[in-house]
């Protein structure tokens, strides 16, 4: 059982990651900096509650700002380059971020025990949940209850004016802009926003781990990010939801038994994704046939 | 009503206008015509607030535009419809129309202008739940042309409607935007189809190399000798 709630949060927080880069990829930006992100909330949430010993909800809500503030103020630069040229500058922040923690030491003696990240040796003793006697079951609802707040208010927000906004400026920025919309406005909004939802990924991530070092926040981990989105497909976030699920839950977890092999499964998936399905997996089709489905299903109730 | 002075607009180094100084009238359709690379788009470009001129000014009704932005210019009245039909392709054709009130709060008179537009337009009624991608050309520029009506514009900036489009959907096209006018939106029309443009304008002007080089009435335009050889074949 024990297993399956790991999995469960693992799969949660991906979801999250994957989200943070849903929304930049709704303006029509790629991002590799939600790796950074990430980081930045894990470690900022970490010394919260270790060092400074917060409880964890004001301490993910201070790590989810600091990751926002950080991708507000990268927002501006970053965002005056866009495609190759973006994903390559955000792999760049990534790459500095890691760097910074890589030699960040801020050792504390806490309860008689030194605590605190210690460069290479990792940031260890993250034990929030165990001290205070959180049951495996209560961490994975905490983490789900996050997975489904930042879920309903991008689910929300696309209903409404803003999401139509920036999916205005993902389709055509010309055309967003002849119709009057502030395309640097947009786009820095959406990246701090997608800041703040990978900083909560992120501290969310530290404290289910309860160890974070430099070696969890590289490409690999902003690569994943984008790939969600990719592979589910920009219509709805169910579509990141059901990636994660395939990837982490299936591809990760559910044939282990192929050891590494199962990296180029992942390539393998994402290749053929873009060839077979361009909209990803939970595209227009898929949602017509899915509710094509249920309406036949529906109909056939009352005579079975 | 719209007026542009001495309009600096650079790339970098290089200078696209040079000094352009032009007037839209009130209740008019004003054209500015002139071979690719003259300096058109940017000036439409300057007057939306997507570019930022280096210098000169542009007045609606004595207000400065310089310098607000997009946005803020739409808010204002004027609203640009950009060359090539640039519609979001894969939005629903209601949802392009929605997007075009974008800057606009005024949430219950919306659905009056969108029902109007419809009237306006019953190809696009037929079309609305379908993405702006499947719609033809001509198809496409009337929604262009509707989503900037949905801002309530006092003036409409048409870059080069006509490109593209067979000749009896460009002239579809200057029908509608001659009713348009006539229901009192100014027009500032950008144009390469000087026989269109000398048809349906006010008041003409020729730009080349970033300057103007010829304004009046398309009587006038006609008669100029040099213009008649390079713009009408004639």
């Amino acid at each position: 059982m024990e297993f399956y709630f790991g999995l469960a949060q693992i799969i949660g927080i991906h979801v999250i990651l994957g989200l943070s880069a849903y929304v930049l990829m709704l303006t029509g930006q790629l991002s590799l900096a939600q790796a950074g992100f990430f980081a930045i909330g894990a470690y900022s949430a970490g010394i919260l509650t270790v060092l400074f010993q917060f409880h964890i909800v004001p301490a993910l809500i201070i790590a989810s700002l600091v990751a926002g503030l950080f991708a507000f103020l990268i927002g501006f630069p970053a965002l005056r380059v866009r495609g190759l040229m973006l994903v390559v500058a955000t792999i760049a922040f990534s790459e500095v971020v890691r760097l910074f923690f890589f030699n960040l030491s801020w050792r504390k003696t806490i309860d008689g025990i030194e605590a605190g990240p210690d460069s290479t040796n990792g940031f260890r003793e993250i034990r929030f949940f165990a001290a205070n006697g959180w049951e495996p079951y209560q961490v994975t609802l905490f983490v789900w209850l996050f997975v489904a707040l930042v879920m309903f208010l991008i689910w929300w927000s696309d209903r409404a004016r803003s999401g139509a906004v920036l999916r205005a400026v993902g389709e055509d920025e010309l055309a967003a802009h002849s119709v009057g919309i502030n395309i640097t406005a947009v786009k820095v909004a959406a990246m701090t926003a997608g800041g703040m939802i990978a900083g909560i990924g992120g501290a969310l991530y530290a404290h289910t781990a309860t160890y974070v070092d430099h070696l969890t926040f590289t490409i690999l981990l902003g690569t994943f990010a984008i790939a969600y989105p990719i592979l589910g497909g920009l219509r709805s976030v169910f579509g990141t939801l059901l990636a994660v699920v395939l990837i982490q839950g299936v591809l990760v977890e559910g044939l282990r038994a192929l050891g590494d092999w199962r990296n180029i499964l992942f390539g393998v998936i994402i290749i053929l994704t873009m060839n077979l399905k361009p909209g990803g997996l939970f595209d227009t089709q898929t949602v017509q046939a899915l509710r094509k489905g249920l309406a036949f299903r529906d109909k056939g109730a009352p005579n079975a | 009503m719209l007026r542009v002075e001495n309009l600096v607009t650079a790339y970098g180094k290089i200078k696209a206008l040079r000094g352009v100084t032009l007037e839209a009238r009130e209740g008019e359709v004003t054209c500015l015509l002139g071979p690719n690379g003259a300096g058109k788009t940017t000036t439409m470009f300057s007057i939306a607030g997507i570019l930022r001129p280096t210098s000169g000014d542009i007045t609606l009704d004595g207000e400065s535009l310089r310098g607000l932005g997009a946005a803020r210019v739409v808010g204002k009245g004027v609203a640009l419809v950009p060359e090539n039909r640039l519609v979001f392709p894969q939005m629903t054709v209601s949802d392009n129309l929605h997007a075009g009130a974008f800057s606009r709060r005024d949430d219950r008179k919306r659905q009056r202008d969108m029902e109007k537009i419809y009237q306006r337009f019953p190809v696009l009624r037929e079309r609305s739940r379908q993405p702006a991608g499947t719609l033809s050309g001509g198809e496409q520029q009337m929604l262009a042309i509707a989503r900037a009506l949905m801002a309530r514009p006092r003036i409409l900036l048409m870059d080069e409607p006509s490109i593209g489009l067979a000749p009896i959907i460009v002239a579809e096209i200057f029908r509608i935007i001659a009713e348009i006018n006539r229901e009192g939106v100014s027009i500032l029309l950008v144009e390469q189809n000087a026989r269109m443009a000398l048809k349906f304008a006010h008041r003409l002007y020729l730009i080349q190399q970033g300057e103007i080089t010829f304004s009046g009435t398309p009587d006038e335009l006609g008669q100029d000798e040099v213009i008649q050889r390079s713009y009408l074949g004639g």
